[in-house]
Parts: C-alpha cells; sequence; structure tokens
C-alpha cells in the first residue's frame, strides 16, 4: 500500500510545477482578458470565472463542439512528441512546424493518386509523411551533428523553405489547382474515416495516442531510447560509454522529424483533405513547443498538455463572441511557456537552500 | 624585519573534510616564502582565504600589523594583496596590456587610451625586468609569458604581497629560472611573495622559508637554509602507518598492453602525452605515479577512446587499438574506472540500474535486438549491489543520490563485472571514506589475482605504493623511470615526481634511507 | 528603364530590406558580445513592428512612434535578461518565450486597439524630405532619394557601436565579459550589470528594427510580416564574425537577396514570387554552412554566470 502511496507523490510532485504554471499563467491572462474588455481590475474574480465557463462552454458544451474540440487536439499531440523527443536528446528542434507542413504536402500529392484501394492508400499517406517530415528534420540534424551548426537556426530557415517549396508547388505547377490556390480533395480512398458528421475529428487521434505510446516504449524500453536519452543527460558520460553522440542526434532529428510529417499527413487526410496556400507558417509547431515543455517531454503528458492547448485553441471562436479577444489564447500559452522554461526559478530556490546549508554548515 | 601577513589560527571547514586546521602561518617583509604540501594539503585553501575568497570559519588575518576581515579579491588588492592562480584569468583575445588595465582602464574623454595603456605597462614591464611586449595578443604567448602578465596585473593595482599558485607546474626548465630571477628582482623592489607548490627542487632554489602543510595542519615552518630536500619530503609525505594489503606473491604473466612513444596534443598545440612507453602485464598491478597535470588524465583519455592521438603504437595482447573507438576498444577487453565520476562514469540522472549496463547495454541479455530487458538489467544490478556492498535503498534511485563512495563503487562494479583483460583504474578513490578506499583496493588486488591486467593511475602516493608490483612514474607527459615495487620508496618518487633525477640526489637518497 | 537606373533602383531597395535586420543584427552582436544568446531577437522586432505602428497611431507622430517601438523593446528584452543572467533559464527556451509571448502580445494589441484581427489600419508614414542639393547629385541622389531615415540611422549606428566595441572603456569590459566572465569578475567588474546593459540595449535596437519594417517601409503591421528576419539577423551575427561591420555586410548581403524579389522584374528575370522568397532562408544556411569554424563566438557565449563557481 506504501509503494502504491509513493509512487502517487511521486507522480502528484511531477505534475505540480507545470500545473502551477498553468494556474498562474491564466491568473496572468486574466488581466489581459481585463485590460481587452477595459473592464474593472475589481472585477478580477467574476472575469476568472467568465473566462474559465466561456473556455469550458466554447470547447465541450454541445457534442459538436466536444468533437471539433478533438480536431484541434490531435495535432498538436503529433508535434508535441516530436518536440518531446528532440528535447530528450538535448536537441531544440524548432523546425517541427516546416517538417509537419512537408508531411502535410507529401499526403495532399499521395492522396490524389486514383485508383488505390483505401487500406494501403492510408498507410502510403503515412509513411510519405513521415518520410517527407524525416528528411527534412535529419537536415538540421546532420548539420548539427557532423557539423556543429545551431540547430535552431537552420530549422527555423528550413520552415520558410518548406513555405516557400509548397506555396510555389500549390500556385505554379500542376500540383495545386490554379484558381483553388490549394491542392486538389484527395481522393476518398485517401481519407481516414471521421467519428460523426458532427465535425472533422476523426480515428487520426487514436493514431496519435497510439504513437504516443510508441514513442513512450522506444525513449524507455529500447536500446536507442536509452542512448538518446544519454546523450541528452550527459553527452559525455554518453561518449564514455561507448555511445555515438553524432549518429544520435540525427536519429533524433530524424524521428522527430518523422512524427511531425505523419501529424501533417494525418491532418490532410482527416481534417483539411488538401494542401491549400500558406500565407504565414500555420503554428502547430510552435503550439507543439508548448506541449512538449507543459508534459515535460514525457510523451504520455504530451497527449494531456495536447487536450488543454488544443480546448484552448478550441475555445477561441467562442472567445470571440464573448468579447474577449481571441488572441487570448496565444498570450496564455506564452505565459505558460515562460514560466515552464523557466522551472528554473525552483532550481534557482533549491540551489540558494543549498548554498545556505553549505555556508553554515 | 616585520610581518606584513600574519594569519593565526586559520580553520576553513567545508561539507566533509577540515581544509584548514588552525594554521599560523606569517609572511616577513621582502621574504620569498613557500608552503608546501601534497596534493589536497589546504595550501590553495588556505591562500584563497588570504585573498578574500573564502571567510575562514576560526581565526585572524593581520595585514602589517592591522587587523583585517578581507571580504573579497577587490578587497585584498586595495590592501595590497595580489593573487596569481593557477588557472590563469586572461582573456585570450585581448592583448597583454588590455589584460592589465582590464578594470582600470586609463580613459581619454570616452575613448580608451590604449597608447598610455601600453606605455604604462612596457615602463612596468621594464621596471621588474619582463620581456613583455604590451602588443601581444595573449593566445599568441608562451605561458610563461602568461604568468608574467598575471604578475604584471596584481603589480599594477599595487601589490605588495604576491601570492603565486603552483607558478611553476606549467612551466619549461628555463622559464623556472626566468621565474627565480623575477622573484629575486620582486624582492629588491621590497615586495614579499608566497608560492604555493610541491616540487621540491623549487623550494629549495628558490625561497627564504618553507611552511609545510598536511591534511589541513601544519608540520613545519623552517627557513630554507636549514634543511634538505629529504627532510621536507618527510614532512610533505609523512611517516604514515603504511597501509599494506594482503598480496599473494605476483604471478608473472605475459605482456598485455604496450604503448609505444605516444603522442598527444591540447587544444594549444602542445604535446601533453610527450611520448610515452609503457607495458603492462597480466597479473600485474602497474601503477602510474605523478603530480596532477602531467599528462596522465589525457594519456588515459586516448587509451580509451575518448582523445585523438597524434602517432603512436598501442597494442593490446598483440591487437592494435590506436585510434579505436571507445565501443570498440570496450569489445576488445579494457574496462575504465574513469576519474571525473560525475562528468564521466555515470549519467547522473538515470537510475542505478541504468547506469550499471552503461556500455553493456546492447549486448545480451540486457537487450534483445532493439528492446532493452530491464529485467534482466535489474537483477545484474541488484547482485552488483550485493557483491560490491553498495548502500543504496534500491536499484531505482537516480545515481546522483548516492554518496561519492557508492557511487564510484557502483562504477567500479560495473566496470570489473564486464570481466576485461585490462582495467584501467583512474584516481579511483578520490574522495572516499575508508573503508570504501579499502573495498576498492581490494578488489584491485582480486583483479590481479584473477590474471588481469590492471593499470593505476593515481595522485596518492600511498595508494600507488599499496597496491603496485611495478611502479611508474610520469612527468611533462613522459615515463621518466619504471621500477619493481621493492625498490621503490617514497623519497625516491618524490624526487622523480617532481623531475628531479635520482641521479643528482643519490646522496641524499642514500643518506635517507 | 536604363541600367544604371536599375541598378540603382536595387541598391536603395537592398538597403531598404537590409535595414531593419542591421538593427536587430547590432542587437544580436552587443548580446552576444556579452555572453547572452538572444534566440527572442524575432519576438522584440515583432513588438517594436507592432509598438511603432501603434504609438504612430495614437500620436499621429511618427516619430514618437519610434520611441514607443524602442521602449517596447527594450521592456521585452528585460524579461529575457532576467530569465537568462539572473534565473539562469535556458538562453534559447527563454528566447523562444519571449518570440511567441511577442507576437502573441502583438496579435491581442491588433484585436484591441483596432478591433479587427491580422493587421492594422495604415498610418502616417515618416516624413522624408532631404534638401535639393543632395537630390540633384546625379547618380547618388537618385539613391539616396529613394531611401529613409531607418537606413541612414542604421549606417550611422554601425559605427558607433563599433566605435563603442572596440574603442571605448565600456566596449573592453562587455568583450571582457562575454569571453571570460571569471577574468572581469575578478578584476573587479560587475558582469550581471554589464549583460543586462547589453541585453536591454540590443531589445532597443531590435525594437527599432521592427520599426523600420513596418513604419520604414509599408506604414503598416500585419502578422507574419517579420518572417523569420529576427532570426536572419542572428545568422548574420555569426557570419559577421560578431563584429558590427561584419554584421552590417551580412545583412545587406541577406537584404539584398530579399531586394531581388521586388526588382526582379525589370532584369528580366522571371522566377516564380516564391523562389525569391527563399533566396534569403536558404543563402543563409549556406552561409552558415561556409562559415562554420571560421568564425568564432565570445567564449563565454551562452553560458550563465555563476558568480564564485570556480
Amino acid at each position: 500500500m506504501n509503494k502504491l502511496k509513493n509512487s502517487i507523490l511521486k507522480g502528484l510532485k511531477k505534475i505540480a510545477y507545470p500545473v502551477c504554471a498553468i494556474i498562474v499563467a491564466i491568473f496572468i491572462s486574466v488581466f489581459f482578458v481585463i485590460w481587452a474588455k477595459e473592464d474593472s481590475v475589481f472585477h478580477y474574480f467574476s472575469t476568472l470565472t467568465d473566462l474559465f465557463s466561456v473556455i469550458w462552454k466554447g470547447s465541450f458544451a454541445t457534442k459538436r463542439q466536444a468533437f471539433t474540440t478533438l480536431e484541434y487536439i490531435t495535432p498538436l499531440i503529433f508535434t508535441g512528441l516530436a518536440n518531446a523527443i528532440a528535447f530528450k536528446t538535448g536537441l531544440f528542434n524548432i523546425g517541427v512546424e516546416g517538417q509537419f507542413m512537408m508531411g502535410m504536402l507529401a499526403a495532399g500529392i499521395i492522396g490524389v493518386i486514383p485508383g488505390l484501394n483505401v487500406f494501403i492508400h492510408i498507410p502510403l499517406m503515412i509513411i510519405g509523411g513521415m518520410l517527407a517530415g524525416g528528411v527534412w528534420g535529419s537536415i538540421p540534424g546532420y548539420l548539427k551533428a557532423k557539423l556543429g551548426i545551431n540547430e535552431v537556426i537552420n530549422s527555423i530557415m528550413m520552415n520558410y523553405i518548406a513555405l516557400n517549396i509548397i506555396n510555389l508547388l500549390i500556385l505554379r505547377t500542376a500540383i495545386g489547382e490554379q484558381r483553388k490556390a490549394a491542392t486538389p480533395i484527395i481522393q476518398i480512398s485517401a481519407m481516414i474515416p471521421r467519428f460523426n458528421n458532427l465535425s472533422r475529428a476523426n480515428i487520426g487521434i487514436i493514431i496519435g495516442i497510439i504513437f504516443a505510446i510508441f514513442v513512450f516504449w522506444l525513449l524507455w524500453k529500447t536500446t536507442i531510447g536509452y542512448e538518446l536519452r544519454a546523450v541528452g543527460n550527459n553527452p559525455q558520460g554518453a561518449e564514455y560509454g561507448g555511445i555515438n553522440i553524432a549518429k544520435n542526434m540525427i536519429i533524433a532529428m530524424g524521428l522527430s522529424g518523422a512524427i511531425a510529417g505523419i501529424g501533417g499527413a494525418l491532418q490532410v487526410s482527416g481534417i483539411l483533405h488538401q494542401v491549400q496556400n500558406f500565407v504565414d507558417l500555420p503554428g502547430y509547431g510552435f503550439d507543439g513547443i508548448a506541449v512538449a515543455l507543459l508534459a515535460k517531454s514525457n510523451p504520455i503528458g504530451c497527449i494531456f498538455a495536447a487536450i488543454l492547448f488544443g480546448t484552448l485553441n478550441s475555445s477561441s471562436k467562442i472567445l470571440q463572441l464573448n468579447d474577449i479577444p481571441k488572441q487570448i489564447v496565444y498570450l496564455i500559452q506564452a505565459v505558460v511557456i515562460i514560466f515552464i522554461a523557466t522551472d528554473y526559478i525552483v532550481k534557482y530556490f533549491k540551489e540558494k537552500k543549498k548554498k545556505k546549508v553549505i555556508v553554515n554548515g | 624585519m616585520n610581518k606584513v601577513i600574519e594569519m593565526k589560527g586559520i580553520t576553513k571547514i567545508f561539507p566533509g573534510t577540515i581544509a584548514n586546521e588552525d594554521v599560523n602561518f606569517d609572511l616577513l617583509e621582502g621574504e620569498t616564502h613557500v608552503l608546501l604540501g601534497e596534493n589536497g594539503a589546504g595550501k590553495t585553501t588556505l591562500m584563497n582565504v588570504l585573498y578574500g575568497l573564502y571567510q575562514p570559519d576560526k581565526g585572524d588575518i593581520y595585514v602589517d600589523g592591522k587587523l583585517e576581515k578581507i571580504l573579497g579579491p577587490n578587497h585584498a588588492i586595495k590592501l595590497g594583496i595580489g593573487m596569481v592562480h593557477q588557472h590563469f584569468m586572461l582573456v585570450n583575445n585581448f592583448s597583454v596590456a588590455e589584460n592589465i588595465v582590464l578594470g582600470l582602464e586609463p580613459v581619454k574623454g570616452i575613448k580608451l587610451n590604449l597608447k598610455k595603456a601600453i606605455q604604462d605597462v612596457r615602463t612596468l614591464s621594464e621596471k621588474y625586468g619582463f620581456a613583455i611586449k604590451p602588443e601581444d595578443i595573449i593566445e599568441d604567448i608562451t605561458v610563461g609569458q602568461q604568468q608574467k602578465v598575471e604578475i604584471l596585473k596584481a603589480l599594477y593595482r599595487g601589490a605588495k604581497v604576491l601570492i603565486l599558485d603552483e607558478p611553476t607546474a606549467v612551466l619549461t626548465p628555463q622559464e623556472i629560472n626566468e621565474l627565480g630571477i623575477i622573484i629575486k628582482n620582486l624582492e629588491k623592489e621590497g615586495k614579499s611573495v608566497i608560492l604555493i607548490t610541491h616540487k621540491l627542487k623549487e623550494v629549495m632554489r628558490m625561497s627564504d622559508r618553507v611552511t609545510i602543510l598536511r591534511r589541513g595542519k601544519i608540520t613545519g615552518t623552517i627557513k630554507t637554509k636549514e634543511t634538505t630536500m629529504d627532510q621536507l619530503a618527510e614532512l610533505m609525505v609523512g611517516r604514515k602507518v603504511n597501509f599494506t594489503i594482503d598480496k599473494k606473491p605476483q604471478v608473472v604473466g605475459t605482456e598485455m598492453l604496450r604503448v609505444e612513444n605516444l603522442i598527444a596534443r591540447d587544444r594549444r598545440g602542445i604535446n601533453v602525452v610527450n611520448g610515452l612507453s609503457l607495458t603492462v602485464n597480466s597479473g600485474e598491478i602497474l601503477g602510474v605515479a605523478g603530480v596532477d597535470g602531467n599528462g596522465q588524465s589525457e594519456f588515459v583519455e586516448v587509451l580509451t577512446g575518448l582523445r585523438k592521438a597524434q602517432s603512436g603504437e598501442i597494442s593490446l595482447y598483440g591487437k592494435d587499438i590506436y585510434g579505436k573507438t571507445p565501443r570498440q576498444i570496450s569489445e576488445c577487453g579494457i574496462s575504465h574506472i574513469p576519474e571525473d565520476r560525475q562528468k564521466r562514469g555515470l549519467i547522473l540522472n538515470y537510475s542505478l540500474f541504468e547506469n550499471s549496463v552503461l556500455g553493456l547495454h546492447r549486448k545480451s541479455p540486457f537487450s534483445k535486438g532493439m528492446v532493452m530487458n530491464y529485467k534482466a538489467i535489474r537483477e545484474y544490478c541488484k547482485k552488483m549491489i550485493k557483491d560490491f556492498d553498495i548502500r543504496t535503498p534500491s536499484d531505482e534511485v537516480s545515481a546522483s543520490s548516492l554518496s561519492g563512495g557508492n557511487q564510484q563503487k557502483l562504477i567500479a562494479a560495473r566496470e570489473i563485472s564486464k570481466n576485461p583483460d585490462l582495467l584501467i583504474a583512474s584516481q579511483p578513490t578520490r574522495g572516499l571514506d575508508v573503508g570504501a578506499i579499502e573495498y576498492i583496493h581490494r578488489r584491485l588486488v582480486d583483479e590481479r589475482d584473477k590474471g588481469k591486467a590492471v593499470l593505476l593511475v593515481s595522485l596518492e602516493l600511498d595508494e600507488i605504493l599499496a597496491l603496485s608490483d611495478r611502479i611508474a612514474v610520469i612527468f611533462d607527459g613522459k615515463i621518466v623511470a619504471i621500477m619493481d615495487r621493492k625498490d621503490a620508496t617514497e623519497t625516491k618518487l618524490g624526487i622523480l615526481m617532481a623531475g628531479g633525477s635520482l641521479e643528482e640526489s643519490k646522496e641524499e637518497v642514500k643518506n635517507f634511507e | 528603364m536604363d541600367n544604371i537606373t536599375i541598378i540603382v533602383a536595387l541598391i536603395a531597395a537592398t538597403l531598404r530590406m537590409a535595414t531593419p535586420l542591421i538593427f536587430a543584427g547590432l542587437g544580436g552582436v552587443f548580446s552576444e558580445k556579452s555572453g547572452v544568446v538572444n534566440i527572442g531577437l524575432e519576438g522584440i522586432m515583432v513588438t517594436g513592428a507592432f509598438f511603432a505602428v501603434y504609438g504612430t497611431y495614437a500620436t499621429k507622430n511618427p516619430f514618437i512612434g519610434i520611441v514607443f517601438a524602442i521602449v517596447a523593446g527594450m521592456a521585452i528584452a528585460s524579461i529575457h535578461a532576467f530569465l537568462c543572467i539572473t534565473m539562469r533559464a535556458d538562453q534559447v527556451i527563454s528566447g523562444t518565450a519571449i518570440n511567441l509571448f511577442g507576437t502573441a502580445f502583438a496579435s491581442f494589441m491588433i484585436m484591441k486597439v483596432f478591433h479587427k484581427g491580422g493587421q492594422t489600419d495604415t498610418v502616417t508614414s515618416l516624413p522624408y524630405k532631404l534638401p535639393k542639393f543632395i537630390t540633384n547629385i546625379p547618380i547618388i541622389g537618385n539613391l539616396v532619394k529613394d531611401l529613409n531615415w531607418f537606413v541612414i540611422i542604421a549606417l550611422i549606428l554601425v559605427l558607433v557601436s563599433s566605435f563603442v566595441i572596440y574603442k571605448t572603456r565600456l566596449g573592453l569590459r562587455i568583450r571582457a565579459v562575454g569571453e571570460h566572465p571569471a577574468a572581469a569578475d575578478t578584476m573587479g567588474i560587475n558582469v550581471y550589470k554589464v549583460r543586462y546593459l547589453c541585453v536591454i540595449l540590443s531589445g532597443a535596437l531590435a525594437g527599432l528594427g521592427g520599426a523600420a519594417l513596418s513604419i520604414g517601409i509599408t506604414p503598416v503591421y500585419r502578422e507574419g510580416m517579420v518572417s523569420g528576419r529576427g532570426f536572419i539577423a542572428l545568422a548574420a551575427v555569426i557570419f559577421g564574425n560578431w563584429k558590427p561591420k561584419g554584421t552590417m555586410w551580412a545583412c545587406i548581403l541577406f537584404g539584398f537577396a530579399e531586394a531581388l524579389q521586388i526588382k526582379a522584374q525589370s532584369f528580366g528575370l522571371n522566377l516564380p514570387q516564391e523562389v525569391y522568397a527563399m533566396f534569403p532562408y536558404v543563402l543563409t544556411m549556406l552561409v552558415l554552412v561556409g562559415f562554420i569554424g571560421r568564425t568564432a563566438p565570445p567564449a563565454a557565449d551562452g553560458v550563465a554566470y555563476e558568480k564564485g563557481k570556480r
């Protein structure tokens, strides 16, 4: 009985900080809401409850809305996982954005191929997304591993290159339908089944959960995961243990990109059914950073973090109708990251306590 | 002659050790006073207290007869105390002048007056007989010259007392001579110098008085003229009960490891391993004795594949292993207990059982193909914990929660359990308590008795003498002597480790024995 | 159009496009010279771009708009400074958080102030009238006519920055703090103070860069208008070997890549718009690959300083 209690306590301790961060972020965001509505600070508490109730209503009030929320959650599971794998290896794959988009492109192209059986077509879409994203992620990975070039700048460049390549193909080549500024709608055999006709939510979310479990298994039950985490924890100790640091960096970035690519492919297969011209980076990858940070790079945690941020995103329309700017959603997200990224605040105080002991002891 | 510095009853405690215990030390005006002791004796700590980097737990400091509480380096500098650290505090791509005036820069309006800085530095440098060009960039000048820059930094700020921490550790013989002359010039100008060192030769040549520290306590303060190298060696190393291990007589085996003319460079292009040759036989412990910084760490890194060598030959049982990766070397049958257990030996955030197979994780039964077999790993780890008496609540805790001694036991357990042909142990008992030390020693001897080859690299002379069948002394990146244990004495080794030769000190050696 | 006119127009466009990068790049130089990596330049530029427009809208005076941009940039940068220097947080994550926050905040403010999504109203642009005797100079006069005040300020600031970093006492200390903070510390220099100064200054400069982008080119703020320029500026810093003048040349190169997009028609080069749009990004990657190892950051760049850690 005690062992169970201990592991529950340990589990609670682990999520304590992320939960605190969310709460603090929401509290701070309420100030922004008040400012937006030009309300008075004395109405803080009512604004807080308003905010919560609107978010809740907007995401789960009706069956239709609940299923719509699933639409928003699905891609975030994938991009969250992608970021988590990179973080675990000590890398920052800010290029998930572009890798996701390349996955979308691959699916948009493969999805149009006629005359394929659905049981072949959908796996083909997924494989296409995996390869597209995997290659797109391996490039900055290789540059970092072999040449030591900062993966952050390179990944960001590749995000914009992806954007332009896709736009180029859609707008200027036969891949896109000229007047619609998008690829043609994919074949029915390429569409992943939706749950119902209330929304576009589909079994992609189940695939996402399966992948989360897979990534968890990979990281904690395989030799690959053992080596990746070792490199992320202590590259010198890993090197001593015979682990090839460069190889593992490339694997991490490639794997990260592959999962992002699968997410993109499923987004097209299940929700969008085509790839439209991008005006700006869509943001799935950046949301994924928030998901991974909140989940402390735990794959299963990513599912829950994706639910949180997906819900926030989904409620944006309703917020708008209630005079709360939907941008509040981005703000909450940004503030959460600021606090999460600095769980160093906790470390800071821990270290201060330690120092006091040494000086006095 | 008045005492410019007087330290009375200084005690400084760190968690786990008493670094200085009731230490009395004084410095007379115009003298050069050496602070002598082995690694870890407490010399640097004492001087860090004087320089304000640490606050003493007990005791007082008097500067020029006045009681002072030295709050920090800036305060010490204001009081006229300057320190030249063992690891230089110089900005590599700045010029000599820029480094010296940093913080006290001469200005013309808002513009930095580099011309005046250069002029001031040149004047100062000529005054003390340093051959330094103020415009030179630090990374282009020799280590000896860099040291002079550090000394000039202190003099520029008006230091009257100069503390030099292990100044000869990185100098060539000629540069050491130059340093001797510089110190004489400083004395002529009325400065007083404290030299921290463990090198007996320099003590005899450069100092007026010497104070010996051993394990935090003073064992003597003598006028250099009235003492000899062996008396100093005795006060430094001490007459302790030699910790002897019950050893079976050696069963001489075959040659296992052969290293010939190994050369390896550091980042600055200097040969840190400089033509090193040795052999280790199976069934023996070869101890490599030497002062820290003479290339032993880098040598071990080359042997274990963590550092690339320039040239040379390394073979294990006849098989060439030069230039192989850490994994390949491990598979050839070499295990390594690293000198930095937290940086190299363990993944601190990993659990004990995850650490127990570091390096073995791809082998069966610990993994089959890609899948790790944690059941087998945990059994393996539990057996290790039992066999090696590792104190831990369970095998699941993270390695960072273990004490240093238990961490080291875990690493030793892991490496010995690999059943290697050659076991390399680098500072295997650094920072451990007596019980853990005994235990590790016992296991090393067991391996030797089983017929394995053991290469022991250690800064602790006692350890080398207690365990080794043969002893090699490393100095300046080379092996300068190899002898059987029965021919080795502390004095002999001390002299060799300090760069001396047995020929020169033959008289002293004979007299001592 | 004759060739000279086209070339002059191209040079002018290059300078105009390079200017926001130059400001941000100078910010990056100061920050990194003192040892703090500032990935958040992008977010600061976004904030600066927005606030320049907002300030101009609120006061009908573009000069005040610029002041707004600088102050906003400094405010956001001080968050980054606090997180990285005092809290010793991971500088890359902190910078990313700043990016997201800056974008989110600007987005939020568009909604609040202008009551519509996506972009603000157009505001008064910065007046740029040069005396006749300058504009009448053949060729050069045409070139200068086509610039704006931001370009001129940027070029002046490059010279000023170079002077400060290499010829003043402050510059010496900044460089010491970035190379060997422990050494600077032992010489009595307050490492934290110097780093705070440099990071906040980088915020001011990046904010100014954002202003140069919004009211300097099209007097409107549109979501996504910064599109990675903050990161290109960082690459320019690397390419320019962490020196103001080198960074400026790198920014001009990237600005050229962008200007091509605008002026390509006149050359008769008819590649699709997207190909031109990719130039700056591909160029950045090539530059990084080509120059790796040949330029070196300050030795303590990206490493949080802990006083007393030996």
